[in-house]
């Protein structure tokens, strides 16, 4: 069937409707993904007799989840084809602030809205000195603001640490609502959001354009500087929820609390194929790539891998992930690469331009 | 006709002047403060070895950002640098200084060339290919150095000799420090491949248009900040007596700290060598005294993030300014 379409710039194409092809659904990342998921999970099957049990499943998924709340706001952010790495300070500084209110006598439910707030205005200052200063680079506002929120959190607590949390506090990152982890619950009612918010609603479809262009979009009536104002705040608020459960699960907060986090969060974002020159990508592959990142470290570190070795995994993934796509441009042409890349740009193959 | 060429002088390095204003207010703040205990020999001398290492490195990443690019590898591959010169030492104890520091320099290059074959030939994110191989370089430091130290002792005094050592009475790593910005000064002014990768950096495109082989040119941007990063990776590990797995980390921010100071944009296409310099001494400034005027170590994180990030502020206001004149100029 063909159609007749008159593109923005005036010009008719002639868009045959797109065929259900095998070949091109079963080039999407995400089964890439799958794959590696299955792998990761057959490995450490293999290795330990162990590991297939529900229990041990769950609270593999305990330890990486905190990061994962987290990485749905940054693949807006990368969406938006800019950066945020301040989250880990940010998470630093919320769950410091946090710790020292509870030290100070204010209950503690009110010390985790006090970390949710914090984390919000760290995130408000980064959406708007970047909306204030649209020239500058997302990557060295958030650099900056990255050694700010840390140096304040160890300025406020310098070496010490906070502990001595109430019971019911602890059980939120330890707690299970019968074998299923709170934190598992909240990541899932999470990631249903943020489909949703992506992919069926004006904002996340807003969000696309800004990541194609900012100027276009601008210019096509998308109140801009708003949306990403609202993503970084958003990116900040959900880093302190991050901060609350992990300073939960630690049992103490310091102000060294999850350094060098935004790396793995950035991995996850990127290796579930978003682009990082933004506009490109989906919330699924986030969540298969949390899944792979997430039991690989699990299952890697029941085999007695050191963190160092795992470090070089994991780099290597990111930039395995983030070649890929790019490697045809780079080395000769290969083919299923190129199918690969068509699959991703469903542009030029089938459609025929005319002049007017 | 003198005067008007006094004030193009004067807007045309607008911000290498106002930087030097700045270094010389805090000087004599902090003189005062610290009652008299800046302009010491010693402390000015002290001021400058802490200083060249981090003002080196500067150097290379300048020409990184100027092609629009970032490296936050370098902190990882000084650690690789230094360690596996360090352990090629500690096992052939009489081996040439020289030769360890040839040794490093070649780490250096090949970690700087993946890097390089990374960004140019997969056209892959700068940002998001150092930060993975920043975790690659690292991991292997820790695989290399088996988790152990390399000491003082383990180093032969002819090898300390290159940190501490002095020519004509400066002390080895400030002259190291100028060889090498006279070097950039040149390479990047004078150079054909020096001006090469301005243009590489302001326009790829236009650059590729006009016959640049702008792979090529991005390439050599990262192999040459990966050498001076094994070179300073050495001179890093030598002047501080250890190497270990946590060399350095986290350096790779003070070194695009002192870009971004001395006026290099993120965006690519501008910078200078001597503003690079001013940057680079000013940031040493900072941290040689802050502890002068009995600033806490924990503040003083802070106060240098909140100075880059204001120096960025008031450096796009600067250029919307510039801009804004020249337009009203056209319309006259």
């Amino acid at each position: 069937m063909a159609k007749q379409v008159v593109q923005a710039d005036g010009t008719r194409i002639i868009e045959k409707e797109r065929a259900f092809s095998w070949k091109r659904f079963m080039l999407q990342w995400e089964w890439l993904l799958l794959l590696l998921l299955v792998i990761v999970n057959v490995l450490n099957v293999s290795i330990s007799p162990n590991y297939a049990n529900t229990n041990n499943i769950m609270n593999a998924m305990r330890d990486f989840l905190d990061k994962a709340i987290v990485v749905f706001p940054m693949a807006l952010v990368i969406l938006l084809g800019e950066i945020d790495i301040s989250v880990a300070s940010t998470m630093a500084l919320s769950s410091v602030i946090m710790g020292m209110a509870y030290q100070a006598g204010v209950p503690m439910e009110f010390a985790i809205v006090i970390a949710l707030a914090v984390g919000a205005i760290c995130g408000f200052i980064n959406g708007i000195i970047l909306v204030k200063f649209p020239e500058l680079s997302s990557m060295i506002v958030t650099l900056s603001t990255m050694i700010i929120f840390r140096g304040i959190a160890s300025i406020l607590l310098e070496t010490a640490s906070v502990g001595g949390f109430p019971t019911w506090y602890k059980s939120l990152g330890w707690g299970k609502v019968g074998p299923v982890p709170i934190i598992l619950i909240f990541v899932i009612i999470e990631a249903i959001f943020f489909v949703y918010l992506v992919h069926y609603t004006k904002f996340g479809r807003r969000t696309y354009a800004m990541g194609n262009s900012v100027l276009v979009s601008k210019f096509s009536g998308i109140k801009t500087d708003y949306v990403k104002l609202i993503i970084f705040t958003v990116t900040g608020l959900l880093a302190a929820v991050g901060a609350v459960f992990l300073a939960s699960k630690m049992g103490s907060v310091r102000p060294d609390v999850a350094k060098g986090y935004e790396l793995d969060i950035i991995a996850m974002v990127v290796l579930g194929g978003v682009s990082t020159s933004g506009g490109k990508g989906n919330i699924l592959g986030c969540i298969l790539s949390i899944l792979v990142i997430g039991f690989l470290r699990y299952g890697l570190g029941l085999v007695n891998v050191t963190s160092q070795i795992i470090m070089i995994i994991i780099g290597t993934l990111l930039i395995i992930a983030v070649a890929i796509p790019n490697l045809k441009s780079g080395f000769g042409n290969i083919n299923w690469i190129k199918n690969l890349k068509s699959n991703t740009k469903n542009t030029s193959k089938n459609t025929n331009s005319i002049n007017q | 006709m003198n005067n008007l060429n006094f004030k193009k002088i004067f807007s045309d390095n607008i911000r290498e002047i106002s930087l030097i204003l700045v270094m010389i207010v805090i000087c004599f703040f902090v003189q005062f403060r610290s009652n008299g205990k800046f302009f010491t020999t010693e402390n000015i001398s002290d001021l400058f070895t802490e200083t060249a290492v981090l003002a080196i490195l500067a150097v290379g990443m300048m020409m990184v950002i100027i092609t629009a690019g970032i490296d936050l590898s370098i902190g990882a591959i000084m650690a690789l640098a230094g360690m596996i010169g360090t352990t090629v030492l500690k096992e052939n104890k009489g081996i040439s200084p020289i030769i360890i520091l040839l040794i490093a320099i070649a780490v250096g290059i090949v970690c700087g060339m993946i890097n390089g074959a990374l960004v140019s030939k997969l056209k892959i994110l700068p940002i998001i290919a150092t930060l993975g191989m920043m975790n690659i370089f690292r991991g292997l430091t820790y695989l290399v150095s088996r988790g152990s130290w390399v000491l003082q002792n383990d180093m032969p005094s002819s090898f300390l000799g290159i940190a501490t050592g002095q020519a004509l009475g400066i002390n080895n790593l400030v002259v190291m420090a100028l060889v090498i910005y006279i070097i950039g000064y040149v390479f990047l002014n004078y150079s054909r491949t020096g001006r090469k990768i301005y243009a590489v950096g302001n326009s790829e495109e236009s650059a590729e248009v006009s016959g640049i082989k702008t792979k090529r040119i991005l390439w050599l941007a990262y192999t040459i900040m990966g050498a001076i990063a094994g070179f300073a990776g050495l001179l890093y590990v030598c002047k501080y007596g250890a190497a270990q797995g946590e060399t350095a980390v986290g350096y790779e921010m003070n070194v695009i700290a002192a870009c971004v100071l001395g006026g290099v944009s993120i965006s690519g296409g501008t910078g200078k060598v001597q503003g690079v310099l001013l940057g680079a001494l000013l940031l040493g400034l900072l941290n040689n005294a802050m502890p002068l005027i009995n600033i806490s170590a924990f503040w003083q994180e802070a106060i240098r993030g909140l100075i880059i990030v204001l120096s960025v502020m008031s450096n796009s206001l600067i250029q919307r300014n510039v801009e804004m004149k020249a337009l009203r100029r056209r319309n006259i």
